[in-house]
């Protein structure tokens, strides 16, 4: 197990490396990065004060260099718009993200496994079919326009919630909502589908011939078999899930690191964008790590592989 | 006729389709037979002949929502096992009845351990305590042949070779100490060497608990080796039902003589392979009459207008076929 | 729970049914009229997407109150027709679709054969990149790009184009794996074929159905990706109308002209999910393994 771990881990840095080099890269693929990183009205010396600081007029291997530094030591420039440290910005926004991520991660989860079991189990019945047309919608339907509709209809029609901002536990209905519905979607035709591949194996057949009840069969025996392909895919929806909070938190003016990102994007705000994909990229890459771990306690032949 | 004595399991006219897309399969198209305590009953046919079929819907565990035994009995020291509710069928399972599937590699439940399996199955039919259920959880895998059963307890199934496997699924099985154990053809994933050691383990098994048997498979060299009688089915029905010696020696039916014909032997020069031509006819659309008329070398008009009844050829032996009837011109 | 039942009369049963026989033909419909609606385009729209005509801005739908013929949508803020920009924004969404789809799969194509045939340390390497690419939120790599390189069509083909390669890649490996231990790719090597013919001629017909299976499923999702892309103002620039960029300009007035939002985002989800429809029936009627997917 050990060993896993530590593979696992060294990937991980490999491919933070890989990012920040992409970032690296893209800054200066288009001409000279000063103009990416400073404001329009800067003026020349502004400019050539820059050059020098970032040491852009330096050999490119130093500049790498410099970068690679920086980064470690958590200085990864600063934002245009707000004039500070955009690592500051970022952990200052992170706490308020952090609030809606999980909620509607596992909301999606106590939503879409008990749904998906009940569609397997009662393949063909109207259970099944509503469940299913109710996850072509989720997936077909753009989330930030689900939000926009959702905040029409109780926000503006009928008043019933608020349509932006933090506040109180009314605030988190509308955006876990437009953050968890494809995520829902998604992961009960999974569960669906796994499980009834599952429930065809012979040694659901050998479980029954020992005497045991199809209900403790389902939970017991298959649900633990099929709910691997669906740990192994939390990478993919974990990704989509920030992904999704960019959109969601535009749209309700959450103050989240997703609507950071937005920002950074509107107003042409490089550095900040740059530190917002690595500090992202770092989290993602523990939480998949994280993943991976019980994956190989879930399935003991990934351990021993 | 069959005496009463001894009869453990009795099946009669069992019949179980499946309802497809494409129309209805009778996979056990009016299955008899009979099972005495300490016997071994080999029933044999081709792939697809229903065998399988058959085994499942004596423990009830047909694939759903597709599969339903539409008529017949099934009784087990007297009760009829298809007029229970399902909840008294799981008191059954297991621990009056039991099966081992064919292949070991997908038997076995590959996130949990042998020892949990094999709890599990103790645990369904003993009320003991956690150490004894332990205790004899060790005892199952020492019988079944098993060496250093504390540490395999402990281990998984991809662990073990197929072999290893297929003992812990036999220990399963026996582990209610059931009266009946339908083994469906549980040598045939097994690497050759293995499997008389496990077929010598089953007979051991049998011996020890007077275990009555129902061997389905479709290898005529473990039929003669386990089975004290065989039944031989095709296309959903059984053909012709017999001691193994006599079955062998003189087959009453066209299926089984041909069957017999085309195992190669050793000895002697053979030109070509003996083979049946033909197909078995598809079982959700199966002729009238006999179902082995197209491909039978004596066949007649009559077989294929008409079924011929199962007829008593010998002792404990009987046939369908019209060949058989006393009336009928000399062979 | 089997109980002995009465014999059942087989010819109530009827003729076989088979859920394979129903063909989507409310998503056929969608689909060819969205096809139709993005190339006759400067036909069919009633004014030009880009006038503006500020007298008549804010005009709600015909069927409400205050709404007018002339514009059966209703007007933005500036005045422009929305059905005119809805039509013409068809247009954008298909083209973006279109080419991405054909980098991006190409792509996958390319790198699923290559690594699925080849194996070893090429494989090994070529899947880790795949994993890294899927559970990675790529779209943060399509903002970066987007505002580097400048918005535009080229870089919106080359952010969906990093989005979806791998999604193709994985699948068509596994496609590869099959066929490779398949006899006809041992007699060419047997017979003296390079690797490459043998990629080329042999490996791709054999998985070019599930490569066509793949296309379609990923329409919806490229059509939802150039949306939200544009949305958060990384798409295609204006004044070219595009769906997910109108929708963004109609938040602002949501309170007081919801059509600006709804109707474009409407269109959205009915185009993807008519794809979505289509490519379930073509993956089950092709190739019913795919299921997973």
């Amino acid at each position: 197990m050990q060993r896993f771990v530590l593979r696992r881990l060294a990937q991980s840095v490999l491919l933070l490396f890989v990012l920040a080099l992409i970032v690296f890269a893209l800054a200066r693929v288009s001409g000279n990065p000063a103009d990416l990183l400073l404001r329009e009205d800067a003026t020349q010396e502004d400019r050539a004060h820059l050059l020098r600081a970032l040491g852009l007029d330096r050999p490119i291997h130093e500049q790498l260099y410099l970068f690679l530094a920086g980064a470690l030591r958590g200085d990864l420039g600063e934002s245009i718009r707000y004039r500070k440290p955009a690592t500051e910005v970022f952990f200052e926004r992170l706490p308020n993200t952090l609030r809606l991520l999980p909620l509607a991660m596992v909301g999606a989860l106590a939503l879409a496994i008990p749904l998906g079991v009940l569609a397997a189990v009662y393949r063909g019945t109207l259970v099944d079919r509503v469940s299913g047309a109710v996850a072509v919608l989720g997936i077909a339907t753009p989330s930030f326009w689900l939000g926009i509709v959702l905040i029409y209809v109780f926000s503006i029609r009928l008043g019933l919630l608020p349509s932006s901002r933090m506040g109180g536990p009314s605030h988190y209905v509308l955006p876990t909502i437009t953050l968890g519905l494809f995520l829902v979607a998604g992961m009960m035709r999974l569960v669906r589908s796994s499980l009834l591949e599952v429930m065809g194996s012979e040694f659901v057949k050998l479980a029954r011939l020992k005497g045991l009840s199809q209900t403790v069969v389902i939970w017991k025996h298959c649900l633990r078999n099929a709910l691997i392909p669906v740990t192994t895919l939390f990478g993919v929806y974990f990704a989509l899930l920030i992904t999704g909070a960019i959109v969601t938190e535009t749209v309700f003016a959450w103050p989240g690191v997703g609507r950071l990102t937005y920002e950074a994007v509107i107003f042409r705000d490089y550095p900040l964008l740059q530190a917002v994909i690595l500090l992202k990229a770092i989290i993602v890459l523990g939480v998949n790590l994280g993943v991976d771990i019980l994956y190989a306690y879930l399935d003991p032949r990934v351990r021993y592989a | 006729m069959d005496s009463a004595a001894g009869v453990v399991l009795e099946v009669r006219d069992l019949r179980a389709y499946l309802y497809t897309r494409w129309g209805v399969v009778r996979a056990v198209d009016g299955v008899s037979f009979v099972l005495r305590e300490g016997e071994t009953l080999g029933l044999v046919g081709e792939s697809g002949c229903g065998k399988t079929m058959t085994g499942l819907s004596l423990v009830r565990l047909l694939p759903e929502p597709a599969g339903r035994i539409v008529d017949g009995q099934v009784l087990l020291e007297g009760e009829d096992l298809l007029a229970k509710s399902e909840s008294e069928m799981r008191a059954v399972r297991g621990r009056r009845v039991s099966m081992i599937l064919q292949d070991p590699q997908t038997s076995l439940n590959p996130v949990f351990t042998i020892g949990d399996q094999i709890l599990e199955a103790l645990g369904q039919h003993h009320v003991d305590g956690e150490r004894s259920l332990a205790a004899r959880a060790q005892e199952a895998l020492r019988r079944v042949k098993v060496g250093a059963p504390e540490q395999r307890m402990r281990a998984y199934p991809h662990q073990m070779s197929g072999g290893m496997k297929q003992r812990v699924v036999g220990a399963i099985a026996v582990a209610g100490e059931p009266r009946v154990l339908i083994a469906d053809e549980p040598t045939t994933a097994l690497d050759v060497t293995i499997q008389l050691q496990y077929l010598a383990l089953l007979k051991e098994i049998q011996a020890r608990t007077r275990l009555a048997m129902l061997f389905i498979t479709h290898d005529f060299g473990i039929v003669a080796r386990m089975c004290d009688r065989v039944a031989v089915m095709y296309a959903g029905r059984i053909v012709e039902t017999g001691p193994t010696r006599a079955l062998f020696r003189a087959p009453r039916h066209p299926y089984t003589e041909a069957l017999m014909a085309s195992v190669p032997r050793l000895e002697g020069h053979v030109a070509r392979l003996p083979s049946i031509e033909g197909q078995p006819p598809p079982l959700h659309d199966l002729p009238p009459g006999c179902r082995f008329a197209d491909r039978c070398a004596y066949v007649a008009d009559r077989c294929r207008r008409e079924y011929p009844p199962t007829m008593p050829v010998g002792l404990a032996h009987e046939a369908a076929c019209w060949r058989n009837e006393p009336s009928a011109p000399s062979r | 729970m089997a109980r002995v039942e009465e014999r059942i009369d087989e010819s109530a049963l009827g003729r076989p049914r088979g859920d394979l026989a129903r063909l989507p033909w409310v998503s056929f419909a969608i689909i060819a009229v969205l096809v139709l609606v993005a190339v006759l385009a400067p036909l069919i729209a009633p004014h030009s997407p880009t006038e503006q005509s500020l007298p008549d801005k804010l005009l709600p739908p015909a069927w409400e109150a205050g709404g007018s013929a002339r514009h059966l949508l209703g007007t933005d803020v500036l005045g422009r027709d929305v059905l005119s920009r809805l039509i013409y924004g068809a247009r954008v969404s298909l083209i973006v679709a279109a080419v991405a789809l054909l980098a991006g799969g190409g792509i996958g194509l390319i790198v699923g054969i290559v690594s699925g045939y080849l194996g070893g340390r090429t494989d090994s390497f070529l899947m880790r990149s795949v994993d890294a690419t899927l559970t990675f939120p790529t779209i943060l790599i399509a903002l970066l790009l987007a505002v580097s390189l400048g918005p535009g069509l080229r870089t919106i083909a080359i952010a969906i184009t990093v989005l979806i390669w791998a999604r193709f890649a994985r699948v068509v490996r596994g496609e590869v794996l099959a066929v490779k231990t398949r006899d006809f790719v041992a007699l060419a090597r047997v017979h003296g074929c390079s690797h490459l013919r043998i990629m080329a001629v042999h490996i791709v017909p054999n998985v070019l159905n599930t490569f066509m299976v793949l296309l379609t499923l990923h329409i919806g999702f490229v059509i939802i990706v150039e949306a939200s892309l544009s949305f958060l103002g990384a798409g295609i620039p204006p004044p070219t109308p595009s769906w997910g960029q109108m929708v963004s300009d109609g938040r602002s007035h949501i309170a007081s002209a919801w059509w600006l939002s709804v109707v474009p985002g409407a269109a959205i989800m009915l185009v993807v999910l008519a794809f979505n429809l289509f490519g379930d029936w073509l993956r089950d009627w092709l190739d019913p393994r795919l299921r997973q997917v």
